[in-house]
This record gives structure tokens, sequence and C-alpha cells, in this order.
């Protein structure tokens, strides 16, 4: 599904290399994790895959489905099937969260010659999704994230992975700013996607969401490279003992 | 230059200008009207590129004798408000058009002809024409405004005596590419009575226009416009409003295109708590467009509240200009002042000017004002692409959202979505344009 090989990244701005080396190969119907201390690269490496500006790719590839994806616009990206949960959802005023979702539905469904969805089910569609969510009808008229508490903000981003079923699901810190409840509510937004087409890599600082989430495949991110892979346990042993004993050991 | 240098060179100009004209024709009071306005411009003089209010526009084109050629532009869309059920009162190139227009009758309202009314001995009108335009010059001369009324050649005059079923749409249609058309209205707007108004088109390649309305105790009007698309054409506008107790006056100007536009709007909120809105929008694309807003409001009454909301989308070089005033005078308390001025800069070569001011001479009131200019939020902009709209298309809808703002002033939300669909519309051709 999603194959990164050796990607080395750096800032445009600046001379700071960021990613040092990325190796990461996620397979359709799995869920990978990545932890890792602040600061070691875990949002740059979402923000590189989907598109943002800002960054160079010096060294190594990144595809999806086989397609080289670096050379691709960041719409060009999505439509191809990949999505990024923000770990910071934009706020953007004057945009109805409707008309931005149905927008960039129609724009997805354009880009892979498929035929716009008509209004009437459009609404229907995100009704559903957005009672599955427990996210409110009122919310859904409100202008994209504008006065959304944390927690609706990330509850919004599942909404619109469930809305525009991409097949590579990356998610940023999204159970961060989360309540017990929503968390679960999350969770199960995520497993309900989750099926043999489709592949996940959850960027996570807590074992609590892999409770609800379970990873097949747990990564440590340390320093802009992978520097540990190991299954579910890998996560509890973080939960329980910290970076340390980890990256003393790769060290 | 010296300023006494400017005042003679500005006296020469004034009388250059106003050696070849004639006062139209007109009954005793009209007549005396007009000189008085007369006078006003000559003793303001024509406007000069050192005038406080026009340091970023440049007049000349405004005052010359001949107008600019401005050739006539083909749409090929429906004219705006078609589908509207309204009174329709046509202008082509500053002549009304019987033929075009509506019976002029209408139940809540008397309406003639500037014209037929000046003609006559006794007419309300006299009471109004001229008279806000003439007291609009204490703080700052509007020497256009005063040429409009002296020479102002054709219009209607409206009473307003009830609540009329729908509204009254003035249609300026242009035709000849030489055209330099002087209209003036006058509307009172009589105790709780209400109008609105609706107006488009470039009336003419040169199009001067005075707008004086009258709002008594509890009466309402509302003015919904858009100045036409024609690239070349030329506009300066006066509004000229006072506003009785507890009477409500909204304003909402679009301008996309056109070479020169002032919109100049003078409002005394001499009632206690009255509402006044002045709200615009205008989308400019290239070099030789300038758009230039200029409002001042007075508050001369306790608990009144006034909003000016402006924004402005420029590109390829297009320059906006805003200047906007508040004046809070002296035992106008809880008066609520509002002023924002926005400015969305789609390139490096596009700028806008903004002069806000305030003047308060109350102690216990809120008034505020902000203008900002920017780029398209990048973020925002990479959020949209990462949910897969395609760049311009993202551009687009938030060049919408950042007007949707000024669209809210406007209370009929289906004049407002007319609108809103027109200028999407615009951003649409431009964006296959750019693409293609
Ligand atoms: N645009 C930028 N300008 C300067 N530094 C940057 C920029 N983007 C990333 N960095 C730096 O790169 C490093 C990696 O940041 P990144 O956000 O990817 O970390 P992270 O692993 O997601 O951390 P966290 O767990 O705190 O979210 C940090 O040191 C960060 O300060
Ligand atoms: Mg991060």
């Amino acid at each position: 599904m999603l194959d990164i090989k050796g990607l080395k990244v750096k800032l445009e701005e600046e001379d700071k290399q960021i990613l040092k080396g990325v190796d990461l190969h996620v397979e359709a119907g799995k869920v990978h994790a990545i932890m890792g201390p602040n600061g070691s690269g875990k949002s740059t490496l979402s923000y590189v895959l989907s598109g943002r500006e800002g960054y160079e790719v010096t060294e190594g590839s990144a595809s999806l489905l086989g397609e080289d994806i670096l050379d691709m616009e960041p719409e060009e990206r999505a439509a191809a099937g990949l999505f990024l949960a923000f770990q910071y959802p934009v706020e953007i005023p004057g945009v109805g969260n409707m008309t931005f979702l149905r927008t960039a539905l129609n724009s997805q469904r354009k880009a892979r010659g498929q035929e716009e969805i008509s209004s009437a089910d459009f609404l229907k569609l995100i009704r559903e999704k957005a009672k599955n969510l427990q996210i409110e009808p009122e919310m859904l008229k409100r202008a994209v994230n504008v006065g959304f508490s944390g927690g609706e903000k990330k509850r919004n981003e599942i909404l619109q992975m469930a809305v525009l079923e991409p097949k590579m699901c990356i998610l940023d810190e999204t159970d961060s700013g989360l309540d017990v409840d929503a968390m679960k509510l999350v969770s199960d937004g995520v497993n309900a996607l989750r099926d043999e087409g489709r592949g996940f890599l959850v960027i996570t600082h807590y074992q609590r969401l892999l409770n609800h989430i379970k990873p097949d495949v747990v990564h440590i991110m340390s320093d802009g490279r992978i520097v540990k892979t190991g299954g579910p346990e890998l996560a509890l042993e973080v939960e329980e003992n910290g970076y340390g004993d980890i990256l003393n050991e790769v060290a | 230059m010296a300023k006494a240098a400017i005042k003679q060179q500005k006296a020469e100009a004034t009388e250059a200008r106003l050696a070849g004209l004639t006062l139209p024709e007109s009954g005793a009071w009209a007549r005396e009207a007009r000189e008085a306005a007369l006078e006003r411009v000559r003793s303001m003089g024509l406007p000069h590129r050192r005038d406080e209010y026009w340091k970023f526009t440049d007049p000349t084109s405004l005052t010359a004798e001949e107008p600019p050629q401005a050739s006539v532009f083909e749409t090929g869309e429906p004219p705006l408000f078609d589908g509207v059920d309204r009174l329709k009162v046509v202008f082509v190139d500053g002549v009304f058009d019987p033929e075009a227009s509506d019976d002029l009758s209408l139940e809540g309202i008397e309406i003639e002809r500037l014209s037929e009314a000046m003609a006559k001995d006794i007419h309300w009108v006299r009471d109004l024409y001229g008279k806000i335009e003439g007291a609009s010059h204490e703080k700052v001369d509007r020497p256009l405004a005063a040429f409009n009324t002296a020479f102002a050649t054709d219009g209607v005059v409206i009473r307003v005596t009830g609540k009329p079923s729908k509204p009254v749409s003035l249609v300026y249609l242009h035709k000849s590419e030489r055209s330099d058309a002087i209209l003036h209205h006058c509307v009172k707007v009589e105790e709780g009575a209400e109008l609105t108004i609706l107006e488009n088109g470039p009336a003419a390649a040169r199009f001067s226009k005075g707008l004086e309305v009258d709002v008594a105790d509890t009466g309402a009007f509302h003015l919904v416009r858009a100045q036409g698309r024609d690239h070349e054409r030329r506009a300066v506008t006066g509004t000229f409003a006072r506003l009785g107790r507890e009477s409500t006056f909204k304003t909402f100007t679009l301008t996309v295109n056109g070479v020169m536009t002032r919109n100049e709007a003078y409002v005394e909120l001499t009632g206690d708590e009255a509402v006044c809105h002045i709200a615009g929008a205008c989308l400019g694309d290239g070099r030789d467009f300038h758009h230039d807003a200029t409002v001042f409001v007075t508050h001369d009454a306790v608990n009144c509240e006034s909003r000016q909301v402006f924004k402005n989308v420029l590109r390829n070089g297009a320059t906006g200009v805003f200047q906007g005033k508040i004046l809070v005078k002296q035992g106008a308390q809880k008066t609520d002042g509002y002023q924002i001025s926005q400015s969305l800069l789609l390139d490096d070569d596009s700028t806008f000017q903004a002069k806000p001011e305030l003047e308060i001479y109350a102690d216990d009131v809120a008034c505020s004002h902000g203008s900002t200019s920017g780029a398209i939020d990048a973020d925002a902009l990479y959020y949209l692409r990462a949910r897969g709209m395609a760049k311009a298309e993202a551009e687009n809808l938030l060049t919408l959202a950042f007007v949707a703002e000024a669209l809210e002033e406007i209370e009929n939300e289906a004049y407002a979505e007319e609108l809103r669909e027109r200028l999407a519309g615009w951003l649409e051709r431009r964006r296959d344009r750019a693409a293609g």
C-alpha cells in the first residue's frame, strides 16, 4: 500500500535535516502505529507524504499503490487515496463544513473520472456518518473547524475520512485532546473503516488509543529515523518505561 | 507645490471645466438649488491630486471635459435581478427610457422623473434636492457631488409612504462608447415606511450619480447595487443619507471590473437608535482597475449603530482604496461604531490603500476599526488541497469565503445569493482563463 524508502527531508528555508532516512512499508489491511519523542519527525513525515510546501526531499522515495507520490500535487495524492487526519486541523472562516466536504468529495470523484454525487445523496451520506460520530447537524453548518473544541476538530477529521473513504489513512495524534468517550467514538470510526483494501498509519503518544485501534505493527521514530519496529507489545513497553531504554538499546 | 499655487491651479481648472457648461433647464426652486450647488463647486474647486481625500485616486478622468471612451461589454449573462418581482426603471446612457421601464406606479410610493419634479413650482423634493449633499462638505470637500447636483439631467424622485410590495429596480444600460451620464435621485422615506432599491448596470462610459435619502423616524431604506461589468467604464457616485429616530439604512455595493470607481457615502445619524450599515465588495483584475470607497458616517444622536464592512479582492496589479471615517459628535453617547476594510491580494502586484479614521467627541462610546491586507492563507489552501480540491478551486472557495462577510450585510438573502453566484462566476471565468 504505502512504501517509503530511505526518505530524507530537509526544510526548504533553512539547512535543517528532519527526516534522515525513513523506511516504512504499510500493507493493505494493516494498521501500523508510529510512536516517538516530541520533535522526532512524525508530523513532518505525514506532511511530506500529503504534499505540504516547505520541505525538500533530498533522497529516497514514497509510493502509494505502486505510484510515486512525491511529485504529485496534494490534491492528486488525495485523489489517489491518501488521507491525513491533521494533528492541528485548520480553521477556515466563511467556508461551511458541508460545502467543504461536498466540494472535496466531488473533486476527488471528478479526478478519478467518477460522477459527482447528488446533493440529496450527499446529504444522506453525511448525516449517517455524522450520526455515527455523534456530530451534531449544527456543527456541519458551521464554518470548517471555526470555534470547534479540540475534540470536535478531531472528530471532524474522522468524519472527513469516513466520507472520503481513502485507501491510505494517516492519523496524526488524532487521540490528543479527546475525552474518554470521544476516544471510543473516534476509534470505532476508524475500526469501521478497517478492511482488506485499506492501510492505516497511526501516529500517537499513548498506548490508550492502541487499546481501541489494535495495531499490527508498531514503529518507534527518533531523530528522523525509524529506530525500532515490533508488535503491539512495543507500545506497552513505551507506556511503561518511556523511550529511554529503547533509544539506548539502538544507540 | 505651494498651497497657494495649488489653489490657483484648482481654481483655473475648475473655471475651465465649467466654462463650457450651462445649467440644465428647470423651474424656479430647482434653478436655485442648481445655482447653489454650482457655487459650492466653485468655492471648493474640482478635486486635485493633492487634496486630502484624493491622494490615492487620480480624479483626472472624472473631471475631464470629455469622458474617455469605454466600449460596451456584452456579458452574455442574463441581467442581474431579472427574476425579481420589481418596478423597473431603465436609463440608457443616463436617459430615462419609458418604453423599457415599467409604469411608474406602485402602491406605497410616489415616483416620478426628476426633470418633471424640477419643472414644478412646488414639490416636496425641493426640501431634499442638494440638501444632504450640501451639508456633507462640513468636514470633507465633495466637489464632484456638488457638480452632480448642479448638472444632473435625469433621475427619479421617490416618496415612500408605505411598504411597497416590491423593490424599485434602477437599471442602467450603457450603449454609447462616449456617453457621459449625470443622474441624481432623491428618496424620502416617511415615518414607518420602507423601501428597497436595486441598482445595476454600468450606466455610461462615465457615470456620475447622486443619491439623497432622507429616512424619517422608524423608516427603513435598503440599497443593493452592482456597478456593471464593462471593463472601461468610469463611475463617481455619492450616496447621502440622513437618518431619523429608530430608522434603518443599509447599502451594499458590488463592483467588478471598470477602470475607475469612486463611491462616496455620507450618512448622518440624527435620530436616536438609528442603524446604518454600509458594505461593499470589489473584485478587480488588472493594472487598469481602480476602486475607491470613501465613507463618512456622522453620529449625532444617542444609541445609534453604524457598520462599515468592505472587502476587496485584487489581482494582476489592481488597486483598491478605502477611506472610512466615523465622526461621533458631542453628546452622541452609546454610539456603537464599527468599521472593517480588508483586501485579499492575489499577487504581489496588487495594492490596497486604507485610511481609517475615528473622530470622537463623546465619552461613552464603543468604536472600533480595522484594516488588513494579505494573501490567501497558505495553511487553509493546503488543507483544502489535501482534501482533494484543485489549487484554483480551493483558491476560489477561500476567496468567496473572504467576500462572504460583506455579502452577509445584505438583509435579503435572495439578493445576497444572486450576487454570490455572480461572484462565483467571475472567479470561475478567471480560473479558466488562468488555466487555459
Ligand atoms: N517549518 C519548520 N520550521 C522549523 N522547524 C521545523 C519545521 N517543521 C518541523 N520542524 C522541526 O522538525 C522537527 C520535527 O518536527 P515534527 O513536528 O515532525 O515532530 P513530531 O515528531 O511530530 O513531534 P510531536 O510529537 O511534538 O508532534 C522538530 O524539531 C521541529 O521543530
Ligand atoms: Mg507531531
